[in-house]
């Protein structure tokens, strides 16, 4: 918060030479580590630290918080152990016993989006998984790793998917279409949920940290970013779960694609 | 973001004048290559150390957690089946510790009613002789009294007779004193 109130002081400089001005997506700027010009595909760039930072994490947390092995855990490897058995159960549940198999991917995922939406609460961080082009390649990937596995695994059944047996039969064409439709659009949906709530909630606690620099409205306008902030804590877990748990659905889909 | 001077000269197609971005940054397709990149790199970083060190890691360690319950619950419950045995045993040490006390405490208490009944039957015998014997003696005594009641009475009656003046022959008053004392 300390930081947001600085900025807001940023702010009310430029307030003093041209109105209260308001730059609430800069903060999902691109920019190279080392120097300036153009951000080339290899460039190291904020993405490139925030991402590692997010590996370091994990790897603590992961690997390093384990790595006494005890039967009476610590808390970090308690941690561990707790997402582990949360993925676990999850993927059990949803698909059963043969998505087990697939747990390594699915929690790769999952630990991913987690960490990097928690790291980017950190004040002053870049918030990896509020950018559309990386939600978007993690949705692809399951859309399209879903929908070859299907295949592999069902063969022309798959397409099952899409003709509903329950249905009276002049009616399945119509539900076909619908089926298809929904079934396409799914990587489209997966990504932007989690995109769209991660980049909102980080622009409105910027715009209230601009409505800072006014001093009639600082207080309310902290106030709010508190509040927002706790919002997007919840968020930040929320929506690694819905991301995780969808992945979930789309694998049971292709295991079993009967209705 | 902080406008710095320094960003001015990053000017291009997702950066204005002032090093702001220009609409959604998420939207720049100069900085989409970028991001994917990395991205695909950390994710599979990610993967290989899940997959290869940390989730197999936490499997054993759950695995052989519980192996140390069951084995625990199963210690346990050899323990309590242990602890009942014992509690059987004791139980049953009990009973029959009762009941043997009880089978003693039943056996003097006949052997003192025998002696107890053989004394009495004793006693009784005793007082039978003693009252037997006595009874001879008093037979003996009363007998000798009545005797010595007739004596005196003959005696008597023969001094009353001679005090009266008048003799009588010594069977007529034996017979007279027998006569009377029978009624």
């Amino acid at each position: 918060m300390a930081t947001e109130a600085a900025h807001g002081a940023d702010m009310a400089e430029h307030a003093v030479e041209g109105g209260l001005s308001f730059h609430p997506m800069d903060q999902f700027m691109i920019k190279p580590l080392f120097g300036a010009g153009d951000v080339g595909m290899f460039t190291i760039t904020n993405v490139t630290l925030w991402m590692f930072i997010c590996i370091l994490a994990i790897i603590g947390v992961m690997v390093l918080g384990t790595s006494r092995r005890a039967i009476i855990p610590s808390r970090s490897q308690s941690v561990a152990e707790l997402a582990y058995g949360f993925i676990y159960k999850m993927i059990e549940d949803v698909t059963g016993k043969d998505g087990l198999k697939y747990f390594p991917y699915i929690m790769t995922l999952f630990m991913f989006i987690v960490f990097s939406n928690f790291l980017g609460l950190i004040p002053m961080s870049f918030t990896t998984t509020s950018h559309i082009a990386v939600t978007w390649v993690l949705a692809l990937a399951v859309f399209l790793g879903v929908t070859i596995l299907g295949f592999v695994k069902n063969g022309v059944h798959f397409l099952g998917l899409f003709w509903v047996t329950s249905a009276p039969l002049a009616l399945r064409p119509i539900l076909a279409v619908i089926e298809i439709i929904s079934y396409f659009v799914r990587p489209v949906s997966h990504s932007i949920r989690l995109a769209g709530n991660v980049m909102a909630g980080h622009a409105v606690m910027k715009v209230f940290a601009g409505f800072a620099a006014l001093a009639v409205v600082s207080p309310v306008s902290i106030v709010a970013i508190t509040a927002i902030y706790g919002l997007e804590v919840l968020v930040a877990f929320i929506q690694a779960y819905v991301f995780t748990i969808l992945t979930c659905v789309y694998l049971k889909d292709a295991l079993h694609p009967a209705h | 973001m902080a406008v710095e001077p320094i960003q001015e000269e990053m000017a291009g197609v997702c950066v204005d004048a002032h090093g702001s971005a220009i609409g959604m940054p998420q939207l720049c397709g100069e900085w989409i290559p970028n991001q994917i990149f990395w991205l695909i790199i950390t994710l599979v970083v990610i993967f290989f150390v899940l997959s290869r060190i940390a989730l197999p890691r936490i499997a054993s360690v759950l695995a052989e957690r519980q192996g140390t319950i069951t084995n625990d619950i199963s210690a346990a419950e050899e323990l309590k089946r242990q602890a009942k045995d014992a509690e059987a045993a004791y139980e049953k040490a009990l009973a029959d510790a009762r009941t043997e006390a009880q089978a003693i405490a039943q056996k003097a208490r006949d052997e003192i009613k025998a002696k107890l009944d053989a004394a009495t039957a004793e006693a009784d015998a005793k007082i039978a002789e003693k009252s037997a014997e006595s009874e001879k003696v008093l037979a003996g005594i009363r007998a000798s009294a009545v005797e010595s009641v007739e004596a005196v009475a003959k005696e008597t009656a023969e001094a009353i007779v001679a005090a009266l003046g008048t003799s009588a022959d010594q069977a007529a008053i034996d017979a007279a004193v027998a006569n009377r004392m029978k009624g």
